[in-house]
């Protein structure tokens, strides 16, 4: 037998033990054929387009499941932006096109659509402003839509009047998913540098650039690197980093086989594999305690971004090792309701909100799924994105906020979104106001960083 | 997929006759044992079989539901997974 059984052991623990997982396999589909200045006409071309390319999508991947004995959690399709294919049509109101994206997504029976998107990093054009004005009420009516709005690039700066213009929209989204716990608010995130071929939601989009169908997949296991590290006996941080780069290899060939797959039987040209340890609400599956488990008392303490910054550079080595396809956000999520040490770790006052932003310096997205108290002021909500994104720029590194200012909720209350989304603790902000600042609107010009011609 | 090969794992509390029971159904669906290892460990029996089909209209759910509902009978787990998971996880 040329595979030692102990491998074949390993491979199977993996999935029925800790959690290893294909977290999403999603379909990329260029809309811009779909282009017409009757907004019924542009919805209908986009329904068919969508049935078109999809229809085959989650029987496909069911298929693959059962032939590797790997699970795929998630089936998903991200669109092109929606403000760019939506330009020319004569309405005020695009939430029709969601309504589309939702039905659609239901006929073809996957988990999210995401591509409810603008990019405004420079400046916005008229499509662009109707689009982010129909995001509260988009997704305060579909289930399954996301939505996305890059604000930032290292290469143009940050757009401070859209910064403002978002710090506006989460609240009016909360508002309109009140009786969810603002719901709405998980389901829409705001960029600098947004990848054009993510498949995690809620920013995956399919970016201009990108073929007319592409499938990406999204690898997942942070059980597993758990499982490993703590495996190991009084290690050197250069042996947990050893440890986690080899364990992020192989979680990375088996994303990379099932990808090619499923891109070959449906026809469609594979695009990258996003190898990102995102955790998910069961026990050990946590990016937290992979953190403790090096060492930390509790995710949060001091430490903790050097812990962090490790964990996320030895899972990219990994993964580039074992494909020549990474792409996509690839390395470490850090959303607070989705991982169960996060959330102990913040009722156990160790991990606040400015400290999640220091970590998000060094991995790979940003502040995310964090509830903030329902009275939060929106400029302190754009003043928190806009930390974030000036994070994003001058790093030269993706940052995103997906922040929920919970309706009617305190500190120290949780909301609970279910599922994959988990409960999140509502944390404290700071109480002295940006509001001035962030009225100042305009432009923050590129860094320095971006002159590299 | 590079081939109709298909690593087969069974583990539970050892008890006479897992190999017939699985065998049997191994030939039911006309599928050929490449390689066999067996071994008991804390109790526990771990058989790993490398199996290739043979039959010209084999049919891969059909035949895990099969494997399933033996392993059922016989109180114990059987896994049926394509062998390139593995090759591609663990081979360069």
């Amino acid at each position: 037998m040329l595979i030692h059984p102990e491998e074949i052991l390993e491979t199977i623990k993996m999935v029925t033990t800790q959690h290893l997982d294909i977290r999403t396999v999603t379909m990329g589909i260029n809309l811009r054929g779909c282009c017409h200045p009757d907004l019924e006409t542009f919805n209908s071309r986009v329904y068919d387009r969508i049935l078109r390319c999809a229809e085959n999508l989650v029987r496909t991947a069911e298929e693959i499941q059962n032939l590797y004995g790997i699970p795929i959690i998630n089936k998903r399709i991200s669109v092109t932006p929606i403000a760019i294919v939506a330009e020319s049509c004569q309405s005020e109101d695009l939430v029709s096109v969601a309504h589309t994206l939702d039905r659609a997504a239901h006929e073809v029976g996957i988990d999210f659509v995401g591509g409810f998107s603008a990019l405004v990093q420079k400046g916005m054009t008229p499509g662009d402003l109707r689009l982010i004005q129909s995001i509260p009420q988009a997704l305060a009516t579909t289930r399954k839509v996301c939505a996305s709005v890059n604000v930032a690039t290292t290469k143009a700066g940050i757009n401070m009047d859209a910064v403002a213009l978002m710090g506006r929209i989460i609240k009016q989204t909360a508002e309109a998913t009140r009786d969810a716990g603002g719901l709405g608010c998980a389901k829409l995130v705001v960029f600098a540098n947004a990848p054009d071929d993510n498949p995690f939601m809620a920013g995956a989009f399919h970016g201009i650039g990108e073929p007319d169908c592409v499938i990406n997949v999204g690898v997942s296991g942070p059980g597993v690197v758990n499982h490993a590290v703590r495996e190991l006996r009084n290690p050197s941080l250069g042996e947990i980093a050893e440890c986690i780069k080899k364990t992020a290899f192989k979680i990375t060939r088996m994303g990379e086989m099932v990808g090619r797959e499923v891109a070959q039987r449906l026809g469609a040209q594979f695009g990258v594999l996003d190898l990102s340890l995102a955790p998910t609400p069961a026990v050990g599956d946590s990016v937290a305690a992979i953190l403790e488990a090096m060492g930390l008392e509790s995710c949060g303490t001091h430490g903790t971004t050097a812990a962090l910054a490790l964990l996320n550079d030895a899972v990219k080595k990994g993964g580039a090792m074992a494909s020549s396809s990474v792409g996509g956000l690839s390395g470490a999520f850090i959303p607070v309701s989705e991982d169960e040490g996060m959330i102990r770790a913040v009722q156990r006052g160790s991990l606040t909100l400015d400290k999640l932003e220091a970590m998000t310096c060094v991995c790979s997205v940003g502040l995310d799924m964090i509830a903030v108290p329902g009275d939060t002021s929106p400029a302190t909500i754009s003043a928190i994105i806009a930390d974030e994104m000036a994070i994003g720029m001058i790093n030269k590194k993706t940052t995103a906020v997906r922040i929920i200012p919970a309706p009617g909720m305190k500190v120290g209350d949780m909301v609970e979104f279910g599922g994959l989304l988990g409960i999140a603790p509502v944390m404290p902000v700071h109480n002295f106001s940006s509001e001035v600042f962030i009225a100042r609107g305009g432009r923050i010009p590129a860094p320095i960083q971006s002159l590299t011609n | 997929m590079s081939s109709s090969r298909f690593v087969i794992t069974v583990i539970g509390l050892d008890r006479v006759g897992i190999v017939a029971g699985i065998t049997r159904v191994l030939a039911e669906h006309q599928v050929n044992i490449a390689d066999i290892r067996q071994s008991i460990m804390d109790d526990l029996f771990t058989m790993i079989m490398l199996a290739e089909a043979k039959g010209e209209n084999f049919d891969l759910a059909a035949f895990q539901q099969a494997m399933q509902a033996i392993g059922k009978e016989l109180g114990v787990e059987v896994i049926v997974q394509h062998e390139d998971v593995f090759r591609f996880m663990h081979r360069i």
